[in-house]
């Protein structure tokens, strides 16, 4: 098969946007545009005069991915050039989930025939892992540090997934670098489904959340595992199908692999904060029944 | 020197400028329009709606944003695979549009945008100067100024040949004056779809985004570098100069009508005061020229078409015999006192040998009037600068000291 985005890039060791992007155009295919926001992927892929990607690709600006993919769908209905080919534009959490939501959400809003792939590793991590709203309940981030009075970011992920299905998307799914042939048919799906349709892939980021660079799908098996990050398909705003996790792991597996909770084992209070994720998790495995 | 050509009597319609700048757009063939409503931009995009919803614009589709900042986002994607892009805003939009506005240009994707002159808040005020366009003087696109309708209307045309040259690839605004031209009804000719499909062809990208040929857009661009993209956008403002002129002769040469190219004269041959200005208040000191003129009082008219690029060379040659030089900006650089004319044209003469005196009024702030009896006040002061020398640079006009 060939490779979409080849190897040569800047990416970290075990990088999680090369994976996520490498699984999306495995399940996209080569008749496809991406529309990249600002971010890591769009810088170590990119560097002038080189570029790692075999499928035509777009960066503008940091806010306005799915603007961008919506006048490219208006551009090729316009001029009969649609044909097959399909858009998806390929964003991280702050780039979705804050500073890009609007055109986003106006985007999913007029109904263009667009995928958009949100790699969530939950900060900032391109300037230096700052916190989003894709920050987990707890975790220490650089503007969100754990401290003598604080235990890190202290609100919960914003339900992405949801928002998007308040916007009438005919097909809303989450996924996980530990899931790869999962990711691939998802997008798969997404891409052939018409309509604005959203794949949010929960992708562990070696460098900011601290772990070894070989461990990317082990600690983003043990989110899923735990049921932090519950796997699911939505059709027009149905659940319609869910991964099953069997017995769950404590969330402390997942936590204790990575140096952006370590403060939850070594402060005091630590333990009742422990819980509260659990309670996370408790909740995550009876509503969508994993 | 020739304003106009032939104006034939038998086509002229009667319609608001905004009607005229949309089917000027329409016939241009756009193949998307993406905007979003704000006034007095509204009457040109509710008639580009009305022409899509009745089927008039083939192979074109109209995005209804959420924003200023989707607006013109969309069209970077639809420039970026081929379209023939259009978008129209005004005052708190462009300013919203900020940083696609650099983008765009540094993509070189020729995307025409009306820009309907508005103030800027705060206060909030929707009436006409031009300090929206103005402050967005760096961002790398071509700032077209008209002084009527018709010239709204026949500038978009020439806009978009201009921005779609090869040797150009830069977007370009049409700037028209709010209220002033976009509601005001007058007679015009609409552009002939037969003419403007001779005058302007189809426009043929040099890339898209194609996956049969994938290139990637929007790279980073390191130290090593970033310096040439800039200095080839600015080799490409420098190509637009003559293109501006190209394109406003072979309009002539299609359409019977002219405005000039980068400036237009009026009345500078013999003028001792010559006063330089963009947009609508062009007709208004048109008129008060003539009525001086009648008096014996010897002054004429630059008027700058083209901001962005500067036209140096031509302003200079214009205004070479001229004893006096009166710049009306409508907008203000706040902390130096000027409008950007005004500093510009100085900046332009400074190490030449011509060293004419020049005054800058600033004026028509927030829609406040300009009439002919502020023009006439202006110019009675200028022939005293002729007599005395500068007393006052720069200065506010018209400003009611009763009420500060």
């Amino acid at each position: 098969m060939k490779h979409l985005l080849v190897s040569g890039h800047r990416g970290c060791a075990g990088c999680c946007d090369a994976m996520a992007t490498k699984f999306t155009l495995m399940g996209a295919g080569e008749d496809c545009i991406v529309v990249s926001p600002t971010g890591c992927l769009e810088v170590m892929t990119t560097p002038f005069p080189e570029t790692s990607w075999n499928v035509p690709w777009i960066h503008s600006l940091f806010e306005n991915a799915a603007a961008v993919a919506s006048g490219i769908e208006a551009a090729l209905k316009a001029m009969g050039k649609k044909g097959n080919t399909r858009i998806v534009a390929i964003g991280g959490d702050g780039a979705t989930m804050d500073i890009g939501l609007q055109a986003i959400s106006g985007a999913f809003e007029r109904g263009h025939d667009f995928t958009y792939v949100c790699i969530d590793n939950e900060a900032y991590m391109n300037t230096g892992v700052q916190r989003s709203s894709g920050t987990p309940f707890n975790a220490s981030t650089t503007t969100s540090p754990a401290g003598k009075v604080s235990f890190g970011n202290q609100r919960p992920k914003k339900n992405m997934p949801a928002i998007i299905a308040a916007h009438g998307s005919p097909y809303v799914a989450t996924t996980s670098l530990a899931y790869g042939k999962d990711m691939i048919a998802k997008v798969k799906k997404a891409t052939e489904i018409p309509g604005p349709t959203y794949i949010h892939c929960h992708s562990p980021c070696t460098t900011g959340w601290g772990f070894d660079t070989s461990k990317t799908v082990e600690v983003a098996r043990m989110a899923v595992k735990t049921g932090l990050w519950p796997l699911f398909e939505m059709e027009n705003g149905e659940i319609t199908k869910v991964r099953k996790i069997g017995t769950p792991s404590p969330v402390e597996d997942y936590l204790k692999m990575q140096s952006r909770f370590k403060h939850l084992f070594s402060k005091e209070g630590g333990a009742e904060e422990i819980a509260k994720i659990q309670a996370i998790a408790d909740k995550n495995i009876e509503h969508y029944g994993l | 020197m020739a304003t106009k050509g032939k104006l034939e009597m038998e086509k002229m319609v009667v319609v608001e400028g905004s009607y005229a700048v949309a089917h000027a757009v329409k016939v241009c063939r756009p193949n998307v329009i993406s905007a979003y409503p704000i006034t007095p931009q509204t009457h040109i995009v509710e008639g580009l709606s009305q022409f899509i919803a009745d089927g008039e614009i083939q192979n074109c589709e109209y995005i209804n944003v959420e924003s200023e900042f989707s607006a013109l986002s969309a069209l970077v994607g639809s420039s970026a695979v081929g379209a023939r892009c259009y978008s129209a805003t005004t005052s708190q939009g462009l300013e919203l549009m900020h940083e696609v506005l650099f983008n765009v240009s540094g993509m070189r994707l020729p995307v025409v945008m009306t820009v309907v002159n508005r103030a800027v808040s705060a206060p909030i005020n929707i009436w006409n100067d031009h300090q929206d366009a103005i402050s967005q003087r760096d961002t790398g696109w071509i700032q077209l100024y008209a002084e009527d309708l018709q010239e709204a209307a026949d500038m978009t045309a020439q806009a978009f040949k201009i921005a779609e040259d090869k040797g150009v690839l830069m977007p370009a605004m049409v700037c028209m004056d709010g209220f002033i031209l976009s509601h005001v009804y007058e007679p015009v000719i609409l552009l002939e779809q037969e003419l403007t499909d001779e005058y302007l062809p189809a426009y043929e990208p040099l890339n898209t985004l194609d996956p049969k040929k994938p290139m990637s857009f929007g790279t980073l661009a390191d130290p090593n570098y970033y310096t040439e993209f800039r200095y080839l956008q600015q080799k490409a403002m420098e190509n637009a100069l003559k293109k501006i002129e190209d394109a406003a002769n072979e309009f002539y040469d299609v359409f019977g009508r002219y405005y000039g190219g980068l400036i237009d004269e009026y009345q500078t041959e013999d003028a001792d005061i010559i006063l330089m200005a963009m947009g609508s208040i062009v007709g208004t000191i048109k008129d008060t020229i003539d009525n001086l003129r009648q008096k014996g009082v010897k002054v004429g008219l630059l008027k700058v078409r083209s901001f962005r690029p500067f036209p140096a060379e031509a302003i200079k040659e214009a205004i070479k015999d001229a004893k006096v030089v009166v710049v009306l900006d409508k907008n203000i650089s706040l902390g130096l006192n000027e409008g950007a004319l005004f500093t510009e044209t100085k900046s332009c003469l400074y190490n030449t040998k011509n060293r004419v005196p020049v005054v800058g009024y600033m004026i028509g702030h927030g829609g406040r009037d300009i009439r002919m009896s502020t023009i006439e006040k202006i110019i009675s002061e200028a022939e005293e600068v002729m007599k005395t020398g500068i007393k006052l640079e720069s200065q506010f006009t018209d400003v009611r000291e009763e009420i500060l």
